[in-house]
């Protein structure tokens, strides 16, 4: 029988089995089984409800009938009922009626039908057979009864149009049926066909972007449907990676560029002086200069891959409530002494009570990122704020500063890797800092902007939104996720580079 | 102290165990972690370094575990090259003191070590910390130097603490954050240094000697030598 699971069909039944093994075809097969299910209890209702309400009326008057002609007999003899059964087919008030008396020699006395019904049994109760009356052959229901003394009585009625109206109701059932099984079969095609469509879309953006196509989305029909839903997530997905990837270039140019000049340099002063060098004395200085130079190499190198970390999100696990209203007082705290030396005033307003959700060391790094790049650039007898307010679901951190500021088309490169402002050519930095701060806001599903003085005043406000809530539902999911199921990619390697302290990286203010 | 040295990779052993050696301290080596557990669970040790990755089936990880599992509070280091945060976390979750990332600087190290080591003798409650003719009174949080009282912010407070308890030691800007702002984050360009020269002009200008000592490519250290 069909009740147990069949072991999975071979592979290679074609077509067949792909049509039947799809979404679209089982939707539609659970849909016929559906209608079937309905048409099939539908007809039981109509026919309960029509032909089975006549059936059981005739059954009534013909019991009605048979006591009558049980009480004639009783009162009267054979002759009352004779009598009676010639007035009541005289009468002809329903011509369906039928009669049929034999005597004890088996001859008929009285009645419209022609012969005893073939298999009827003498004490027959609603019994359905073929009889013969009036010339004509139909299909009586019939109560038959011994009468004493030998006759033998049949009482009945003619139900050819009942039967009739039976086998109808029976044929709709049966033809819808059909209908619906084919409809569903045709709708299932369709659904099948559709769904097809919808999904080779997916799967043909996907097969090109695995062809190294990065370029490539999914269509989105407008429909606004679970499909589109799909495909907005999925080219939501594919758009971080493609941000990732450019990451990952850029991490590739750096190294490439901005890190072997450094390298490049040691190695030429480390060869100068293995050549050059008159005594130990300066051999030594030599290397010390050497491994300083190394360590701001490797700062550099740490830098970039941290922001990589941070980038790729998977460092939400150092995620705790804090209060930042600590945390910037700690910071001002940190670089007020900084600024003074600096002959900068560092003011720093942040009200109290602002709690939030995040990686505090981070944090901590972003707003001391801002302060630094802030105070390195304003000129003695500046001012530097540090202001934050809470904004619905966000939270707002602002440091302004009274600094030479950047032009305004220069402002979204601030953040790019390596970025180095015009004005800033002769100052210490690696470059990093901001692009730091920005990887920061992004983990704390924030942004990071630069503005201009409101008033129109000198100076560069770097605006830092967070949220400061929990991090959104289907994020925490993905975690979740993760947690169960570590990606090859998150786990550690032993070729993994050292990730460490990142080195005081600028950009610019 | 007598130091385990668990480490895989030959010339980082070499170069530490070198440097410790140099530095007073007695060395035991392991080169994987079944003789790194081994030894630690049999030998008494005042301190361990302890790689992360190591061969012979047992990492760091699960060696620290065992070893704490058998009820052993022995200090350790982890050193490892595994520097997400991610690591750093399951690293100090696991039982571990502290932990520093290669590629390192051996006078972190070695600071760091010696700091550890010191944690671990516990002074037990000090109410007081001294050196030549300054004078710390932890319950009244006045600080004497020779005599005279000097006024200093908390933290600058809790900076001259830490460098007190850690006296004639090297402290590292690293260590500094971490011990006295407690934020575990990358120190910026000179930000410890402007905060440790502020505490210098209140302890050390206009006394006869300097007490705070800046150590070359290193950090600092709180030191009497007159």
């Amino acid at each position: 029988m069909s009740t147990g699971a069949h072991p999975p069909k071979p592979e290679g039944d074609g077509a067949l089995h792909r049509l039947v093994r799809s979404i679209g075809f089982r939707i539609a097969a659970l849909h016929a089984v559906l209608l079937i299910a309905s048409g099939a209890a539908l007809g039981a209702f109509f026919w309960w409800n029509t032909a089975g309400y006549l059936n059981r009326q005739v059954d009534q008057s013909l019991r009605k009938d048979v006591a009558l002609m049980s009480a004639r007999f009783d009162d009267g003899g054979v002759d009352a009922v004779v009598r009676t059964i010639a007035q009541r087919l005289a009468e002809g008030s329903d011509e369906e009626e039928v009669f049929l008396l034999i005597g004890p020699d088996g001859r008929s006395i009285a009645g419209n039908l022609e012969v005893w019904p073939a298999g009827v049994p003498v004490d027959a109760q609603r019994i359905e057979a073929p009889i013969r009356h009036d010339g004509i052959t139909s299909t009586g229901r019939l109560y038959a009864m011994e009468l004493g003394g030998g006759y033998r009585l049949i009482v009945g009625r003619d139900v050819a149009n009942r039967v009739r109206l039976r086998e109808l109701v029976g044929d709709a059932v049966l033809y819808g049926s059909a209908l619906a099984v084919l409809l569903a079969g045709l709708g299932g095609a369709l659904v099948q066909r559709v769904l097809q469509r919808r999904i080779d879309q997916v799967a043909v953006t996907a097969v090109a972007i695995g062809h190294g196509d990065l370029s490539r989305r999914v269509p989105l029909t407008g429909a606004d449907d679970e499909f589109d839903e799909l495909a907005r997530t999925f080219n939501g997905m594919l758009d971080r990676i493609g941000g990732l990837m450019d990451g990952v270039r850029q991490v590739s140019n750096a190294i490439a560029h901005d890190l072997r000049t450094p390298i490049a340099r040691t190695r030429a002063r480390l060869e100068e002086s293995l050549r050059d060098a008159g005594g130990e004395g300066e051999l030594r200085a030599a290397m010390e200069r050497g491994i300083a130079e190394l360590d701001g190499i490797i700062a550099v190198f740490q830098a970039i891959l941290r922001i990589a970390e941070i980038e790729a999100g998977a460092r939400r696990s150092a995620f705790a409530p804090f209060d930042l209203s600590t945390l910037l007082a700690d910071a001002a705290e940190l670089y007020e002494a900084v600024a003074e030396e600096k002959d900068v005033r560092l003011e720093a307003a942040p009200p109290a009570g602002l709690g939030m959700v995040g990686d505090r060391d981070l944090m901590l790094q972003a707003v001391a990122n801002l302060l630094d790049n802030a105070i390195k650039f304003t000129p003695a007898g500046g001012l530097v704020r540090l202001t934050a307010a809470r904004r619905g679901e966000t939270v707002e951190i602002v440091v302004a500063d009274t600094g030479p500021g950047i032009p305004e088309t220069e402002r979204p490169r601030v953040t790019e890797r390596f970025y180095r402002a015009e004005t800033s050519r002769g100052t210490p930095g690696s470059g990093l800092g901001l692009t730091l701060v920005e990887a920061v806001a992004h983990l704390h599903a924030g942004t990071l902007d630069f503005e201009g003085d409101p008033a129109g005043g000198p100076g560069l406000r770097a605006v830092l939104r967070l949220a400061c809530g929990e991090v959104p539902r289907l994020v925490r999911a993905a975690d979740a996720q993760r947690r169960r199921a570590p990606s090859l990619a998150a786990e550690p390697g032993p070729g993994r580079l050292p990730v460490g302290a990142a080195p005081g990286g600028q950009a610019s203010g | 102290m007598r130091i385990l040295l668990v480490e895989d990779d030959k010339d980082v052993s070499r170069f530490i165990a070198k440097g410790l050696k140099e530095s007073g301290h007695v060395i035991d080596h392991a080169d994987n972690g079944r003789d790194g557990l081994f030894l630690a669970a049999s030998e008494n040790y005042d301190l361990i370094v302890l790689d992360r990755m190591l061969p012979g089936g047992m990492d760091g990880l699960r060696l620290l575990e065992t070893l704490r599992a058998t009820g052993s509070k022995v200090p350790v280091l982890f050193l490892s090259a595994l520097a997400q945060v991610d690591d750093r976390v399951k690293g100090l979750k696991a039982g571990g003191d502290d932990y520093l990332t290669k590629p390192f600087a051996f006078t972190e190290l070695l600071a760091r070590i010696e700091a550890l080591g010191r944690r671990a003798r516990g002074e037990g409650p000090v109410t007081r910390l001294a050196i030549a003719d300054l004078e710390m009174d932890l319950l009244a949080r006045s600080v004497k130097r020779a005599g005279r009282t000097i006024e200093l912010q908390p933290r600058e407070f809790r900076l001259l603490e830490f460098l007190l308890r850690n006296a004639g030691q090297v402290v590292t800007r690293t260590m500094l954050l971490e011990a006295v702002w407690d934020y575990h984050f990358d120190p910026q360009t000179n930000v410890i240094d402007v905060h440790v020269s502020r505490l210098r002009q209140k302890i050390d200008r206009g006394f006869g000697f300097p007490l705070i000592h800046t150590v070359r490519n290193a950090g600092y250290m709180l030191r009497a030598d007159q």
